[in-house]
């Protein structure tokens, strides 16, 4: 028997709602609290058995539009690659700075992405960065921490 | 009430006022442009420079931004299908398909004119009604508000996910688990924060909206190997002539603009509503009105498909000032943005707003009017220009777009917890969409999540736990029928379909 890709996801939403009741069971509420007719709990409950009742219905009843998807030609490697460049991004842009990770986070997804125009991708980098963060820094007056700009002497 | 009039006219053609609105009107439709950079990001940095001026200058450029920022994200859903803010969602359905059919500048032009309709008849009626019009918001209770957002979220899943109507429901009750995330409103006791401190304020509104819409969208092009920008590569000066409209699609939208625009008012009035559900239902109700020919066309770029939901997203924005100015409430994410913006100039708006600061209360009103005059001069000569900007290649869009949302989030928490949870939430949202689960019931969930509980909480205390709440009153009875009626409405359809 297969079973479609539409009818997993709603079988794993199915098993996420029943983790998220189990938590919202958990919920720690005043003692005073506890036989009222609303408290912190009571939204979240009644969420975890709706998104149940969903996630069944759709995995149990026939599928009358099937989303079909040829996996075949999705861009795998791209994809993955941007947002482990992004994750790496988030973990940069506080220790290294803002402008340095920005900059370097733009070159490295451009070329990803097959551009190969160099001047362009310099020129929305680096300098764009560096516009961009005098808007923020100099205009709106919101500081960005940054490290290696302090490190050079560009920033106080 | 003239004398206000006068005050808020003099207020507002202040040179200084007039170029607050302009710059307004311009910063608010480029980065509204840029998707997943709405009129909340945009409004939320304009704050520090606003308390620079007195409040009424501050207000009206936070106002020129907003409506900006509405029609930006107009553009960005027509030409590359991805909404800058979740109002100028239901814009795509018909935009996107017209703009792939190589009527961008049409399409553009129908925005920009229903806009332009749709926010000078608010306008009107705000100018005329608004101290009255809060008493409507003001009749009704908890349980019709608890009534009217399930309402809204079942017509959102019914008319934004033809034929999956089920994934739409559960992508609603997933956007309002994420909502519960953090300390509960009432009791201050942390819910699903798994004792992680970066949970316990919850989680943004802005990085649900660019994780789901600019980042997965993102993600999403560069996964099925789109090129978004195709369509708009194509607009150049020599497509000038599209944007007129000929008399069949005016004739279109002249039946169109008066109902959604009077639909928007009053759904934007009502608080917690705003400009989504506004567009939506206007989508939706324009579907039923029009002829069974007309109804074929829809979500295939249908005049009047694109017409009613932008026409209705203005009319709400105009709306959602009357809650704000009059009562202290605001009607929508941003108008709450701007209600901390007065609280920081030492105003508490309130029903005595227009008694003690006439100026403030009448030209931010005045000043929404000539915010559409500017906006429609700026924004039709310079459509082929805006879309330029859209028209950035493909391997410099999807970087940009990251860029943005990643920025966005950072300049919001400073912490990189934010981006990884938007990470992990953008890569969730890429598998869903090829999946057919919309996105657009997820946001409104989210959106509504906090006001949802908080109204049934109040309506199960005063109905002693009993779910009598929701017939007791002959308002709430009626919307409940409504939701039934949808409900069956799409079960009917899809037993039908199966029967085929």
């Amino acid at each position: 028997m297969k079973i479609s890709p539409s009818k997993i996801i709603s079988l794993l939403f199915f098993i996420f709602s029943g983790f998220y009741l189990y938590t919202a069971h958990q919920i720690q509420v005043f003692t005073f609290d506890e036989n009222a007719a609303f408290n912190a709990k009571t939204f979240p409950i009644y969420l975890g058995y709706a998104g149940i009742i969903f996630s069944a219905l759709y995995v149990l009843l026939p599928e009358t539009r099937p989303s079909n998807v040829d996996l075949t030609v999705l861009d795998y490697k791209r994809t993955i690659t941007l947002v482990i460049l992004m994750i790496l991004y988030g973990l940069t842009i506080l220790r290294v700075g803002y402008f340095l990770s920005t900059s370097i986070f733009l070159v490295l997804s451009y070329i990803v992405l097959g551009e190969r125009k160099w001047i362009w991708i310099f020129l929305l980098s680096f300098p764009f960065v560096a516009i961009f963060m005098y808007l923020l820094h100099g205009l709106l007056n919101i500081y960005l921490r940054d490290p290696f700009l302090q490190y050079i002497g560009v920033m106080g | 009430m003239i004398e206000g009039i006068l005050i808020g006219l003099e207020t507002a053609f202040s040179l200084k006022n007039l170029m607050m609105v302009m710059i307004g009107c311009f910063a608010g439709t480029i980065i509204g442009m840029l998707p997943g950079l709405g009129p909340m990001t945009a409004i939320a940095l304009m704050i520090p420079i606003t308390y620079g001026f007195e409040p009424s200058t501050g207000l009206i450029l936070m106002a020129g931004v907003y409506y900006g920022a509405v029609f930006g994200g107009s553009t960005s859903s027509i030409l590359i299908n991805a909404p800058g803010i979740p109002g100028t969602v239901a814009t795509s359905f018909d935009g996107y398909p017209m703009a792939q059919q190589g009527k961008a500048g049409k399409a553009l032009a129908i925005a920009a004119y229903s806009s332009f309709a749709g926010g000078t008849i608010a306008a009107i009626f705000l100018l005329i009604a608004a101290p009255s019009l809060s008493k409507v918001s003001l009749a009704f209770r908890s349980p019709d508000y608890f009534g009217l957002m399930i309402l809204g979220l079942t017509a959102v899943s019914a008319f934004s996910a033809k034929g999956h109507f089920l994934k739409a429901m559960m992508m609603v009750v997933l956007g309002l688990m994420l909502a519960s995330v953090g300390q509960d409103t009432l009791s201050d006791i942390p819910r699903f924060t798994f004792q992680n401190m970066n949970l316990s304020d919850g989680i943004s509104f802005v990085l649900v909206v660019m994780a789901t819409f600019a980042m997965s969208e993102a993600l999403t092009i560069i996964f099925k190997a789109n090129d978004p920008t195709r369509v708009a590569k194509q607009i150049s000066l020599s497509q000038l002539g599209s944007i007129k409209l000929d008399k069949t699609e005016t004739k279109k939208m002249v039946t169109t603009i008066p109902r959604s625009s009077v639909l928007g008012f009053i759904i934007g009035v009502l608080p917690g509503a705003g400009s989504t559900i506004a567009s939506f239902l206007a989508y939706g109700m324009e579907r039923n009105f029009v002829n069974d020919e007309e109804k074929q066309k829809f979500g295939k770029g249908s005049v009047n498909g694109l017409a009613a939901p932008e026409t209705a997203n203005n009319a709400a924005c105009s709306g959602s000032f009357v809650p704000l100015l009059t009562l202290g409430i605001p009607g929508s994410g941003t108008t709450a943005v701007m209600l901390g913006a007065l609280l920081g100039f030492g105003i508490q708006p309130g029903p005595r707003l227009y008694q003690t600061n006439p100026e403030i209360f009448w030209s931010v009103i005045m000043s929404m009017y000539i915010g559409m005059v500017i906006l429609l001069i700026l924004n039709l000569p310079l459509i082929p220009y805006i879309a330029r900007v859209l028209a950035t290649p493909r391997t410099f869009l999807i970087p940009l777009i990251l860029f943005f949302s990643v920025t966005g989030i950072y300049l919001m928490s400073f912490n990189n917890f934010d981006i990884y949870l938007m990470i992990g939430i953008a890569v969730v949202a890429t598998i869903l969409r090829l999946y057919n689960f919309p996105m657009p019931p997820l946001i409104l969930a989210f959106v509504l999540g906090g006001l949802m509980e908080e109204n049934l909480r109040r309506s199960l205390l005063i109905s002693d736990g009993s779910w009598s709440f929701l017939w007791d009153r002959p308002l709430t009875l009626i919307i409940m029928f409504t939701i039934l009626l949808i409900v069956g409405w799409q079960i009917y359809k899809s037993f039908i379909s199966q029967k085929r």
